[in-house]
């Protein structure tokens, strides 16, 4: 075969691998507009008639009404109490089970499996529907949102835990062996000090989560600040709404920053 | 006295590590192991402890027997054995101080363990830390610290075990040879006079002959020679590190850690 016969069957080859790409693209694209469509996107009746209604509810919006504000520091707080007690009971429960489901720490590979199982399936019930249920079961109130969001937290929180826990380094745990610690202390003294600051930071972040999160629990009736915003939701009382909106925003900037300040302490 | 009795080591993936191993490491003596990587030293000392099981044959110490017999004498077996490690396995976010503690956990039940170790265990590991010379260094992190002085705390580490026998694995390979000097004389020193007794993994025939009471030769997981540092010639040179690398030894002018040997930490692993 010549050199300019090689070349033309590269280049072929290369001509067809670009079509196999350019079909690629075009059917993700296909896809996108599909789900577009499917879900209204392209009515453009329903922006025309909506774009109004939208400026309409916005000039309602402004100015915010702050005047309730006494009304709702006591939710504000119950938000702020929530979402800690949340954070709490979720770290309680994701440090057994996080040592559980990482292989180098689990006793053996059946319970590991069997940790990491039951934290998908903590991880897949929604927690609205987590908060509903325990609504359902102990009434309104705080109390069944802190449930809520730690259950469903402990399969996100345990499964980042125990991610940091399976890479830490192995050279110390065979120290503490050697020095005749008990598999328990390997993991207080040995892993557990390691690990501290990506759990500390895991642990924060969830925190600011949970304070968004249990703005939104209160809805279904699981307390908090969440449960003022859908009573002022229900009233059409849209300046409450947004000023109710912006306390809850000025709340998430505050425990942000105070998050960040913890995580750099606890480096 | 510790004792192997005819130790094999073969791991899961079909490597014999060591073949019917015979050593006996009398009270108070500073035994080396020399070979070159992956000879089995690192093996036959995790054998010491238990840390590696053997396939077949048994460790014996005067004081528990088969260290393997039971969890409770095997605990009690490296509770009395300190180890210090080639890259010295501290936790680098903890202080030199906490990392000395380590060596007191086996002293307390596991529970006891989680709330602070009473001052009796602090005042000990503080005093392991002053012997190694880093008293000043104690509320230090770890990863603040040079080598040697890591090194050094490894020691204390073991130290703090106040141990009948340290198990050394390499413990001057990741320094530079003043340091590794250094860390030798004064790990030999304490077990002195301690009356610790000593095995000590080297792959330095010159510090080999310096500290050793008695050398055992290991190439490819057996024990080729086996006597005190004279009878250390180029005859057992040849037999434990092969006819190559003895060519340009002369005694006095050996320095086996300028040849660098990359493969030592993949076999530690």
């Amino acid at each position: 075969m010549s050199q300019s016969q090689t070349y033309a069957t590269i280049l072929a080859e290369e001509r067809r691998g670009g079509f196999r790409h350019a079909a690629l693209a075009a059917l993700v694209v296909l896809v996108c507009i599909a789900a577009l469509w499917i879900t209204g996107f392209f009515d453009s009746r329903r922006f025309v008639e909506g774009i109004p209604a939208l400026a309409q509810l916005a000039s309602e919006m402004v100015p915010p009404d702050f005047t309730r504000w006494q009304a709702w520091l006591k939710p504000l707080l119950d938000t702020l109490a929530m979402s800690i007690a949340g954070t709490v009971l979720a770290v309680i429960l994701s440090l057994p089970l996080a040592i559980l489901a990482a292989p180098n720490t689990s006793p053996n590979m059946a319970v590991c499996q069997l940790a990491r199982t039951l934290l998908a399936l903590l991880r897949s019930i929604p927690e609205i529907i987590l908060g509903v249920i325990f609504v359902a079961a102990v009434g309104f109130g705080a109390l069944p949102g802190v449930l809520a969001l730690a259950l469903h937290s402990v399969g996100m929180v345990a499964k980042f835990y125990a991610e940091a826990i399976e890479h830490v380094d192995p050279k110390p745990l065979e120290a503490a062996r050697a020095a005749g610690a008990t598999p328990l202390q390997v993991i207080t003294h040995s892993v557990l000090p390691q690990v501290f600051p990506q759990l500390a930071d895991i642990t924060l972040y969830r925190w600011e989560y949970h304070f968004r999160a249990s703005a939104v629990l209160g809805i279904v009736g699981a307390g908090g600040i969440g449960f003022e915003l859908m009573a002022a939701l229900r009233l059409i009382a849209y300046d409450q709404v947004s000023a109710i909106l912006l306390s809850i925003l000025a709340c998430v900037v505050v425990v942000d920053w105070l998050g960040s300040r913890l995580r750099k302490a606890l480096k | 006295m510790l004792d192997l009795h005819n130790v094999t080591v073969r791991y899961a993936n079909r490597v014999t590590a060591l073949e019917g191993a015979k050593a006996s490491f009398p009270k108070g003596q500073f035994i080396v192991l020399l070979g070159p990587s992956g000879a089995g030293k690192s093996t036959l000392l995790r054998c010491l402890n238990g840390l590696v099981r053997p396939s077949s044959g048994e460790v014996r110490s005067a004081e528990a027997g088969n260290i393997m017999s039971s969890r409770t004498v095997l605990r009690g077996h490296r509770r009395r054995t300190g180890m210090i490690f080639q890259q010295h396995h501290l936790i680098g976010r903890l202080t030199a101080l906490q990392n000395v503690l380590m060596g007191r956990l086996s002293f307390h039940g596991t529970f006891r363990s989680l709330l602070p170790l009473p001052r009796a265990d602090r005042i000990l590991a503080l005093e392991a830390l002053d012997r190694v010379g880093l008293a000043d260094r104690a509320l230090h992190r770890a990863d603040q610290l040079s080598g040697g002085q890591q090194q050094r705390v490894g020691i204390a580490r073991a130290l703090a075990q106040q141990p009948h026998v340290i198990l050394a694995d390499e413990p001057v390979a990741s320094l530079d040879p003043a340091t590794a000097d250094k860390v030798l004389a004064l790990l030999h020193r304490i077990c002195r006079e301690d009356g610790i007794t000593a095995v000590v993994s080297l792959h330095q025939v010159e510090l080999a002959r310096r500290y050793g009471d008695r050398i055992y030769g290991l190439a490819g997981g057996r024990i080729v020679f086996d006597g005190v540092s004279d009878m250390l010639d180029a005859v057992a040179l040849d037999r434990i590190y092969g006819p190559v690398s003895t060519a340009p030894v002369k005694p006095g002018q050996i320095h086996a850690e300028e040849n660098p040997t990359p493969l030592k930490m993949a076999k530690t692993a």
